[in-house]
Formats: structure tokens, C-alpha cells, sequence
């Protein structure tokens, strides 16, 4: 018993990481058709920046959302200067999201150098808890408690608001939201920016869970894709379950099949692309 | 099967039901165009004429009905399948290769059912004669000089012209043709309409069109589409005079 | 026809460097990474293919290339398979099923999906030889592959291997311009294009790009056999996402859609992996922008920028852009 729980909880606690960066990858390839393979990267962009801005006295909680915003504004940037113009050829932003997410990846190493940085949870949350006989760092309950907050937000936003109701009627059909007066190039620099917020505010979040190292980014990449594929390219429903579902996987697998951990979260990915290419959520590709 | 070859069935649509979701696009539709005949289909936008090619093509799964082709049930035949035993079609919207040359554009229609659409071990150059049937499809509407500029380079006009001759070039048995002077000046259109009847006069069509002067021109025999449903069926003059048509879709307009 | 002329004769002469550079007193650490190129390029002519042919843009290339390479390591460490052509047939067979096995999920999409689920593919690839220990020696991977000969010929020094991988390239270059210009290259260049009116025509496009995945993966798995012996160890990080990731880059590089571009894109990531590593930490950087320039402002890739560049300077040596009159620039 001591042992499900003990994983279920490690697993929620990681899969909501996952979500952080997966619920950007889905939204911004269902509304702009763009793969964002630097979306792990801004994840990695928000840990450091937002350990910098933690060595210089910030309150955690502040500086992960500061963090976020720093990465919210390059995002914004890259996506204004580059992606922009390149939103339906979905080759050309692929390929621009690549190479930025390499020149990021090198101006990262060249700042912060190649060294592992561990990062402390807040004080109030670094000790462990014991509840029966499962021990866990209090850490995982906030992190749990936070990413699905966001989840709510994010959802909210798109069910019950006149902007969210735009984005997802540019997702059915871009052409005849146009048409009848949806401002669709603004829905693409909020939801690009709102994808890079969230991976960058994940950055130090994660911070105490995944550590911020070089290389990192490229770790999570697959999982990431992992959860879209799962939950279905351009559901945010999907990508919370998914999150949690790959997230589940991966702390099970790696605790009961140590050796094929990493075939174990890819056996279900496999089964679900044969059987079912859509994804749990998502539509037809 | 019986009867004389003009009056065997080319194409033979029994209760077609198409439906996304709630929405139902086509509603129990049935059509049998003979071999050797002309058909237009007409309606407002949004009958459901272009989703009835689709499914004709099989492009689309449909709903409910079946599909028969040259007494043969196709209904859950592949798209390229039904193509290799003889339906061809065009697009509404030019759906060329646009980045290969004219003639490149028109090989390809005419090695689809040919053995050497495998060989890989051999340069094209090896197969010029297929340039040189192509040159002399190109040449039949005046557009030899055009063979080696890129799709890309043509006029929009000229892009009609080989759209329709593509499926020429694959010699069908029935030939669907989704709008094909849409968007072209008087000029063109008429271009278009003479390629239209020179064509070899045992080949089955069946046309959609907007442009009432080139259906009337082409075809003789019309079928009614409107709200997914067929509410007349034809020859070309007893269309003309139902009064039930023209309350719900011609109009003023005959 | 000059053209043509002019394109054969650069050829001959690009021939005849490459056959006479170890012999005119090149160092040895050289060759090695022109032999490291003619490889690397056999992989990138591979996925070329794919991408600039028949428009699928495959993220698991490398695990093709890895899983070739992996074949003929696990041949000769374990079962003393040595020769030439046995493992040449074994990376091939390897890697040609493996891309069989790939193409029944990832071909059920199109477009962006195929990508999305060739990065899943590749990365079961790279978990399986990084978990499956026993196997794959995992992180470790495998060590002591001894180059094979060839009949009487001994090939494993530096410069006879050169050659090996020189003709292998040439070979596969050759090949692979025959089958881009032949009936059933055009029948790719179709399904590149408009796969709906393949479709229409009568093609079954999705066999097209299975056969051309298979294809592709016969090149990727010699590239990857080439590999394992120049290197005489294979890691997952050979089969790795990043591994795919250099050899889209490569293709962009060189040119999508052109084949002998990837020769020079492979060029230019072999020698600045290992060159400017030496001078600066920061050759990462170096090749992001050069690849972001690219894909933004030259598609067409080095063989097109290069020769515009060279005529621009040739032109007008020291006159500056902003000096020339508008309706000259």
C-alpha cells in the first residue's frame, strides 16, 4: 500500500510538471500548427532565471512568476520576430523553434555554465510529511496544488471567457472565425505568450523536483510529446490527464521495472498512435 | 448488365446519407447516370454537391447507402482504387502539383496505371515517349509551348485547362468534374466548355457547375440537390419547366 | 546543356580531390573527419529523401541509423561476424525492418503528427539501448567493433578506410540520384506535392511513402554500419533525438530536395562540431545562427546561398550593398 501511494503521489507530482510545459505544446500546435520543440527549453530558461533572481533575495513564489514573465516576454519576442509570418507552414516554425531552442540551450550553458544546480523548496515546504507509513517531501502536495490550479485557469479562461471562446473557435476552423470578426493574429500572440508563461513559471517550480542542468530540456522533450500524444494535439482536457497519466507511468515503471523504465511510458504511447492516432481527447489528425 | 451499352449503368448511388455530427449534408440520395451520359447536378451552396463527389471518389466514408461502380459496389473502396478502375475527378479548387513542370504534372496521371510508377532504377529520360504523350495532350488545347514551366508560373486560367486534363490524361470511364470554370473570366470559361465537349462523346460525365450557360451547354440531363436531398431528376428540358425547381433554385434565371 | 557540362565536370574534379587527399600529405586527423563526412552524409542523403522528395519530415532517422549500427556491433562483439558484406546486409536488413515496423504507426498521420509521433518512435529506440543493458551494453554501449576486410583487402587503417566510406558514399549518392529522377521519384515529388490527387489519379499514397521510408532506412542503416566501424563504438546516444536533430540539420543546411547539398552540410557540421569546438565553447551558438539565417532567409540551403553569395561578391568587390542603384541590386 505504502508503496502505490508513494508512487502515485511522485507520479501526480511530476506529471504536473509535465503539464506545465505540455499544455503550451498543445494549444499553441492546435491554434498556429507549430511544434514548439523550444518549449522544454523556456521551461529550462525559467529555472535559471528564476534561481538567479532567488539568489538575489527574491521570495520564491515571486521570482518563479517573475521568471516566468522574463521568459513570457522572449517568447513574445521570437514569436513576433520569427514564427510570425511562418504560422502556416508548419515545417519552416518547426525548424525556427529548433534553432532557437539550440542558440537557447548554448546562451544557458554559457551563462550558467554545465554544473547541475539543485534548488530548495521554500522553507515551509522542505520538510518531509508522514502520513501512515508514506513519507513524502511536502513539496509534491504544493506542486500538485498549483499545476491544477493553473489547469483550472487555463480552462476557465478557454470555456468561459469571450477571448477563450475566440482562440477555440480559430482552433475548429481559423478561416471562419476570421470571417465572422475574431481577431485570430492576437489569439496567436496570447496563446504563445500564455505557453511560454506557464513553461517559465514551471521552470522554478520544478525547480526542487527536476533540478535545472543542461540538457534537461532535451530530457523532456520527449515526455512532453509524450502527453500530447497521449491527450491529443490541441486538447487542454487532454493534456491535464495525459500529464498525469505519463507522470503515473513513469514513477511506476521506474520503480517496478527499473531496467525498461523508459520503454514502459513509451509502450502506451506506441498502443495509443496504433489504435488510437487521435489521442484520448484530441481529433482526428 | 442487360440491354444495349448505352443503357448500362456507369454509376449507381443507392440511399447516400452523409452526416458530421448532428448535420446532415446528404440525406438518402439515390442516382444512376448511364453509361455514355452527360449529368449535371446542381444547388445552392451547401447542398451537399461537392460532399456527394467526395463520397463518389471515396474520399469520404459516408453514413449510410451504397456506392456502385461499373456494377461493381465500391462503397468501401480506397479513393486511389476506385481511380485505378476508371473514375477520375477534379477539384472545386485547382489541386495541381504546383512546384513540378506542366508536363510533369500530366506524366503523372498518365503512368498511374502503368508498371513503370515502380521503377526506381531508371531515369525518366528513359521513358521519354510518356513526355511526348503528354506534349501531345498539351498540344490538343493549344498549351505544348507551356511543358516545361512550373505550375507555379501558369495563369490561373491555364491552371483550369490542366486540372481537366489530368483526369483526361488518366483515359476514365466516368469523369467527375467539381466546378471547372470557377473563377474564370467569360474568355476562359469558354475555353474550358470547348475542351469540355471535344471530349471523345462515349465518356460519362457528371458535372457541378454555378455557370447555367456552360450546364446547358454540356450536359442533358440535370439532377436538383438541394438541402442534401434530390428534388428533381431529368432530362434537361423537363428540368427547365418545373416549376417546383425554379421556385427553389433557378429563380429568375431561365 | 552547358549546364549539364559544367555540373559533370565540377563532379569529376570533387571526385578527384577526394580520391588524391590522402595522398598529398593531409593529417591523418583529417581524413578522419572526411571520412566521418562521406558517413554522415550517406545518413543526411538518407533522410533527404524523405523530407525533400516525399515531404515527410522523420524525427527518427537516427534510430534507422543507430539500429544499423547497433546490428553490426552486436554481429561482431557476440557472434564474431566480421565481414564486410555480412554486416553491411545485417545494418540494412536492420534498419530497413525497423523502418517497416515504424512506418505501420507513424504513416496513420500526416504532416505535424507524423513528426510528433517519429520523436516518440526515436525515443524508444534510444530507451531501449540505454535500458536494455544486456543487450545494448546501455549507457556504456559497445566497444571493440573491429573493422572488417575486404576479400584480401585490409581496410581498417585510416586512409583504406576513407576509401571505403568514399565509395560508399559514392555509391549511395548515385543510387539515390537515380531513384530522385526516375518514374517513381516523380511518383514522390506527386505525394510530396498534392497527396489528394495522387490519390485521385490512382496512387496509394500511403505505399508510396512506405516503400520511400524503407528506402530511406536501407541508406540510413549503411550510413550506420559505416559508423559503427569508423568509430568501432556505438552509444545510445548514436541512435539519441539529438542525433535526428543533426541530420535535419544537416539537410537544411545543404538544401532540402537536393541531395548532393548534403555532402556540404555534412561538411560544414563535422568540421565545426570538431574545429570550432577547439577555438570557442560556443560552436553551438556558431551553427544556431548560421541554421536560423538559413531556414530564414536562404530555404534553398548552402548551395543555394553559397553560389548568390560568391556571384554578389565577384560582382561587386568592394562596392557596398547600399552604393548600388536599386534597379541593379
Amino acid at each position: 500500500m505504502q508503496f502505490y501511494v508513494q508512487n502515485a503521489l511522485g507520479g501526480l507530482a511530476y506529471g504536473s510538471l509535465l503539464f506545465l510545459i505540455a499544455s503550451g505544446l498543445t494549444l499553441i500546435f492546435g491554434l498556429m500548427r507549430i511544434i514548439n520543440l523550444a518549449q522544454t527549453a523556456f521551461y529550462l530558461l525559467g529555472a535559471y532565471v528564476g534561481l538567479a533572481l532567488v539568489a538575489h533575495g527574491l521570495n520564491f513564489w515571486v521570482a518563479s512568476v517573475a521568471a516566468g514573465i522574463v521568459t513570457m516576454a522572449l517568447g513574445l519576442a521570437v514569436y513576433s520576430a520569427f514564427l510570425h509570418r511562418y504560422h502556416a507552414d508548419p515545417l519552416t516554425s518547426l525548424l525556427l523553434t529548433l534553432g532557437f531552442a539550440l542558440i537557447l540551450d548554448d546562451v544557458i550553458l554559457a551563462t550558467w555554465g554545465g554544473d547541475p544546480h539543485s534548488i530548495a523548496a521554500p522553507p515551509f515546504l522542505a520538510q518531509s510529511l508522514q502520513v501512515g507509513g508514506v513519507i513524502f517531501p511536502a513539496y509534491w502536495l504544493a506542486v500538485i496544488a498549483i499545476s491544477t490550479t493553473i489547469a483550472v485557469v487555463l480552462f476557465v479562461a478557454m470555456h468561459r471567457t469571450m477571448l477563450g471562446v475566440m482562440i477555440r473557435a480559430a482552433v475548429d476552423d481559423e478561416e471562419m472565425a476570421r470571417g465572422v470578426g475574431v481577431d485570430v493574429n492576437r489569439s496567436f500572440y496570447i496563446v504563445f505568450a500564455a505557453g511560454a508563461l506557464v513553461a517559465g513559471i514551471g521552470g522554478l517550480l520544478g525547480g526542487p523536483i527536476t533540478s535545472a542542468y543542461p540538457g534537461l530540456d532535451g530530457e523532456l522533450t520527449p515526455l512532453a510529446f509524450a502527453v500530447v500524444i497521449v491527450g491529443g494535439m490541441g486538447s487542454l482536457t487532454g493534456a491535464f490527464v495525459g500529464s498525469l497519466l505519463i507522470g503515473l507511468v513513469n514513477a511506476f515503471g521506474k520503480a517496478m521495472f527499473p531496467e525498461l523504465s523508459y520503454f514502459t511510458i513509451f509502450v502506451p504511447v506506441a498502443l495509443i498512435m496504433a489504435f488510437r492516432p487521435q489521442g484520448l481527447f484530441g481529433r482526428k489528425l | 448488365m442487360t440491354g444495349a451499352p448505352g443503357d448500362a449503368l456507369c454509376l449507381s448511388l443507392r440511399g447516400v446519407t452523409k452526416r458530421f455530427g448532428s448535420l446532415s449534408v446528404l440525406d438518402d440520395v439515390s442516382l444512376d447516370v448511364r453509361t455514355g451520359e452527360r449529368c449535371g447536378i446542381i444547388g445552392p451552396n451547401g447542398a451537399g454537391k461537392s460532399t456527394l463527389f467526395n463520397i463518389i471518389a471515396g474520399e469520404l466514408p459516408l453514413t449510410s447507402g451504397t456506392v456502385r461502380f461499373l456494377d461493381r459496389d465500391v462503397t468501401r473502396l480506397a479513393a486511389h482504387a476506385r481511380a485505378r478502375s476508371g473514375l477520375a475527378r477534379t477539384f472545386q479548387t485547382t489541386t495541381l502539383f504546383p512546384r513540378l513542370t506542366v508536363v510533369e504534372n500530366i506524366v503523372l496521371a498518365l503512368q498511374a496505371h502503368s508498371g513503370e510508377r515502380f521503377a526506381l532504377l531508371a531515369p525518366r529520360s528513359r521513358y521519354r515517349k510518356r513526355d511526348e504523350e503528354a506534349l501531345a495532350l498539351l498540344d490538343q488545347v493549344g498549351l505544348a509551348d507551356r511543358g516545361d514551366a512550373s505550375i507555379d508560373a501558369l495563369g490561373y486560367g491555364e491552371k483550369r485547362q490542366i486540372e481537366i486534363l489530368l483526369a483526361m490524361a488518366q483515359r476514365p470511364k466516368l469523369l467527375l468534374l467539381d466546378e471547372p470554370t470557377a473563377g474564370l473570366a467569360p474568355g476562359d470559361a469558354s475555353l474550358v466548355t470547348e475542351m469540355l465537349k471535344r471530349e471523345r462523346s462515349g465518356l460519362t460525365m457528371v458535372l457541378i457547375e454555378h455557370d447555367m450557360g456552360v450546364v446547358f451547354d454540356i450536359v442533358e440531363r440535370l439532377t436538383v440537390l438541394h438541402h442534401g436531398r434530390v428534388v428533381a431528376d431529368g432530362p434537361l428540358d423537363a428540368i427547365r419547366g418545373d416549376a417546383a425547381v425554379q421556385e427553389i433554385y433557378l429563380g429568375g434565371v431561365l | 546543356m552547358s549546364v549539364r557540362r559544367r555540373w559533370t565536370f565540377a563532379l569529376a574534379a570533387g571526385a578527384v580531390v577526394a580520391l588524391l587527399l590522402p595522398c598529398l600529405g593531409v593529417p591523418t586527423f583529417y581524413v578522419s573527419l572526411l571520412t566521418q563526412t562521406w558517413i554522415i552524409a550517406i545518413a543526411a542523403m538518407s533522410l533527404d529523401l524523405l523530407i525533400g522528395f516525399t515531404g515527410l519530415v522523420n524525427f527518427s532517422q537516427a534510430a534507422l541509423f543507430g539500429v544499423g549500427a547497433y546490428a553490426v556491433a552486436i554481429a561482431a562483439t557476440r557472434f564474431h561476424v566480421v565481414g564486410f558484406l555480412p554486416g553491411l546486409g545485417l545494418g540494412i536488413t536492420a534498419a530497413v525492418v525497423t523502418a517497416a515496423l515504424f512506418g505501420l504507426v507513424a504513416l496513420r498521420a500526416e504532416g505535424p503528427g507524423f513528426i510528433i509521433i517519429t520523436i516518440a518512435l526515436n525515443q524508444i529506440m534510444w530507451g531501449l539501448a540505454y535500458q536494455w543493458v544486456s543487450v545494448s551494453g546501455g549507457d556504456n554501449g559497445i566497444t571493440g567493433i573491429v573493422r572488417p576486410h575486404i576479400g584480401p583487402l585490409d581496410v581498417s587503417g585510416n586512409t583504406g578506410y576513407y576509401y571505403v566510406c568514399l565509395v560508399m558514399f559514392a555509391l549511395a549518392f548515385a543510387l539515390l540520384m537515380t531513384i530522385v529522377r526516375s518514374p517513381f521519384g516523380l511518383v514522390l515529388k506527386g505525394v510530396r506535392e498534392t497527396p489528394r490527387r495522387m490519390r485521385a489519379l490512382g496512387y496509394n499514397v500511403w505505399l508510396y511513402r512506405y516503400f520511400a521510408l524503407m528506402i530511406s532506412a536501407a541508406f540510413a542503416g549503411t550510413a550506420g554500419v559505416l559508423f559503427a566501424w569508423y568509430n568501432q563504438f556505438v552509444g545510445p546516444v548514436n541512435l539519441s533525438l539529438d542525433q535526428s536533430t543533426q541530420f535535419l540539420i544537416i539537410v537544411i543546411l545543404g538544401g532540402i530536395g537536393t541531395i548532393f547539398g548534403q555532402f556540404f552540410g555534412a561538411l560544414v557540421v563535422v568540421f565545426l562540431s570538431n574545429e570550432l569546438s577547439a577555438v570557442t565553447q560556443r560552436w553551438m551558438l556558431v551553427l544556431g545562427l548560421i541554421y536560423f539565417v538559413i531556414v530564414m532567409y536562404a530555404p534553398g540551403g548552402l548551395v543555394v546561398l553559397v553560389p548568390r553569395l560568391w556571384a554578389r561578391l565577384r560582382g561587386r568587390p568592394v562596392v557596398l550593398a547600399a552604393d548600388v542603384p536599386l534597379e541593379d541590386r
